[in-house]
């Protein structure tokens, strides 16, 4: 009896430090939350400002600034900083543009940097390895190093096409924006990170089924490359939709400008804020649209980019 | 394309078994692979490696943009001109201690919102949405909403002016306009490197803090001496990326200040920018492009070095 006494005696022991643990988890869950959500805050209420601003008129965007209002759809909410929007630059070309230049430079960019990438992994040759050191090595390069010498070098380059023929110089044109971004040192590295994790029997048994390299490519690699595929999408996507630099200084024709370099004309003459919020909230909401829809594969794009030693 | 031309006996060659050695593709692997690369061969050699060569050839000519005049070599000219150039010391100074702010500052809050996401619990994955939300905000959305809160009369003033502070013109005053463009690119970026730190959190292994909590080990201790480590290759790549990214500052200070007030926040590019394409000075740019590349080689260099003596420890 005293044996099982002692042991009940004990075991309420544990159970009434257990329970001071919990409480003292349960103040920590909450610090925790609350900890996290001032976060969402710091990095959320901005953007919520931009979009909930840009329908309200610029006096109300000021009054409402004091106030928890600025975060708020309240007073007087219009749409004529969109309308306004619309008559001071020509948003539907500009945000073809971006849509032409983004998708035709990503899908270029899959086949181009895949194909060379299932090379350097999958076949082997002489100059292999130089080669894929070269690429490597040109991934610390920024871009901006050589933008200046690459505007001067695309003033150079010849172009022909069937209804003007031959030409001098790329400025202003299409192919400036898109065809530098096409191959990409970064995204053959990443196809080529994830091309040989795929075992290379498979190969072998393609080849004794008599398919030759190209098709072994286009239907075994490929298709089990989906992860891949997505990661260097996004991860193209991104810089070719928000390229700022490049076509601030390649085009010059109004026709032919991207949603990012637009912005430019609202910071001339009579700003308008609630103007600028409205034009901003056009061009970053059909992304953060996107974002939330493929969340995990943005997550995962990122997370995987970082993985290399 | 290989049927019609070298095989005449399809049938023949599916039926008998190619003898032992022969192969039963007609190109040689190698012509494959080297097929395969042209398309991105040709183009990274036009658009990337030519570009390369040519910043070292331009930097020592007087190329202008767009010249009848064939550009001629003027040997160290561009330099002795640049490192005269007040603007030149301004933009490669801001760069720096632009750089020397943002990468360890960035990192850290970018580790700490990692160890704060990595948490089970729920609601996680809303965390870490909404951490990441301005990630995917272009650069160019991020500098006119932070340009609008940083007015005079903006969000930032009116949230400090309830606290009875008057705040001052954030981007109109030389003392405040390069922190102020620090804040908004670490509140830009930092959701980015959360991630890449949580995929390196997520490959350390559990059982390692299981083992170290039954030896007693505190929270602190244990990132000291669990997390850390592990994060060691993570903590590399985040470093290197920040860095060069903190180098190519251009679109806040065009968006933003233009440079100003009193070059305040001009920086590199956006001096070789507003000389090499406003001013068309091609040659003088690329001397500019040629110090940048300079200083992304050696901070490059330092990082592998550094991290190259951790290892053989």
């Amino acid at each position: 009896m005293p044996e099982i006494t002692a042991h009940v005696a004990d075991a309420s022991a544990t159970a009434v430090v257990h329970e001071a643990g919990e409480k003292k988890q349960t103040g920590r869950l909450v610090l925790g939350y609350i900890g996290r959500i001032v976060l969402c805050g710091v990095f959320g209420l901005p953007l919520l400002f931009l979009i909930i601003s840009s329908f309200k008129p610029d006096l109300q965007i000021f009054a409402d600034l004091t106030s928890i209002k600025a975060f708020l759809p309240v007073g007087h909410l219009t749409l004529d900083n969109y309308l306004g929007v619309f008559q001071r630059v020509p948003f539907a070309t500009f945000m073809i543009n971006s849509i032409i230049i983004s998708v035709v430079t990503v899908g270029l960019g899959l086949i181009v940097n895949s194909m060379a990438a299932f090379a350097l992994s999958r076949i082997k040759f002489r100059g292999q390895q130089l080669i894929l050191g070269v690429i490597l090595a040109t991934l610390i390069v920024p871009f901006e190093t050589m933008a200046l010498p690459l505007l001067w070098w695309s003033n150079k380059l010849p172009f022909y096409d069937f209804v003007n023929g031959y030409s001098q110089g790329w400025l202003d044109t299409y192919q400036i924006q898109i065809v530098p971004f096409i191959a990409n040192a970064f995204a053959i590295f990443l196809f080529y990170q994830y091309f040989d994790s795929i075992p290379k029997s498979l190969d072998e048994a393609a080849t004794v089924d008599g398919a030759g390299w190209f098709r072994i490519y286009r239907s075994i690699i490929m298709p089990l490359s989906g992860p891949a595929v997505a990661t260097v999408a996004i991860l193209t996507f991104l810089p070719a939709w928000n390229q700022y630099l490049w076509p601030l200084m390649v085009v010059q024709t109004e026709s032919l400008r991207p949603v990012m370099v637009g912005i430019d004309y609202f910071k001339q003459l009579n700003v308008s804020w609630g103007q600028i919020m409205a034009y901003a909230t056009m061009i970053t909401v059909p992304i953060l649209v996107l974002f939330i829809a493929f969340q995990r594969s943005f997550i995962n794009s990122i997370a995987s980019s970082g993985v290399k030693g | 394309m290989s049927t019609t031309q070298t095989d005449p006996t399809p049938i023949a060659a599916t039926a008998v078994a190619p003898p032992h050695g022969s192969k039963p593709i007609g190109r040689s692997p190698a012509a494959v692979a080297w097929l395969m690369l042209v398309p991105a061969g040709v183009l990274l050699i036009t658009f990337l490696i030519i570009p390369i060569i040519l910043t070292f050839i331009l930097a020592f000519t007087n190329a202008r943009l767009i010249s009848p005049r064939p550009a001629t070599f003027v040997g160290v000219d561009n330099f002795i001109r640049l490192f005269q150039d007040e603007t030149f010391w301004a933009s490669l100074r801001n760069t720096v201690v632009f750089a020397v702010v943002i990468v360890p500052v960035q990192s850290a809050i970018a580790l700490g919102l990692a160890v704060l996401v990595n948490k089970k619990m729920r609601g996680i994955n809303f965390f870490r949405t909404v951490y990441f939300l301005p990630v995917v905000t272009s650069i160019v959305v991020v500098s006119m909403l932070w340009l609008f809160m940083y007015q005079p009369n903006g969000l930032i003033n009116a949230v400090l002016a309830r606290f009875g502070i008057q705040g001052p013109d954030w981007l109109g005053n030389p003392n405040t306009a390069l922190f102020a463009i620090i804040v908004l690119s670490i509140w830009q970026a930092c959701g980015m490197h959360m991630i890449i730190w949580l995929s390196g959190l997520q490959t350390i292994p559990g059982e390692l803090y299981e083992a170290a909590e039954i030896d007693g080990a505190t929270k602190w201790q244990q990132f000291q001496h669990v997390t850390w480590p592990g994060l060691r290759p993570t903590a590399v790549f985040i470093l290197i990326t920040i860095t060069i990214a903190a180098f190519s500052l251009f679109a806040q200070v065009n968006l933003m200040t233009q440079g100003g007030p009193l070059d305040a926040t001009t920086t590199l590019v956006f001096m070789a920018v507003r000389v090499g394409f406003q001013q068309q000075q091609t040659g003088y740019a690329s001397a500019i492009s040629l110090v940048f590349f300079a200083l992304v080689l050696i901070v490059t260099l330092i990082y592998r070095y550094l991290t190259r003596d951790k290892d053989a420890r």
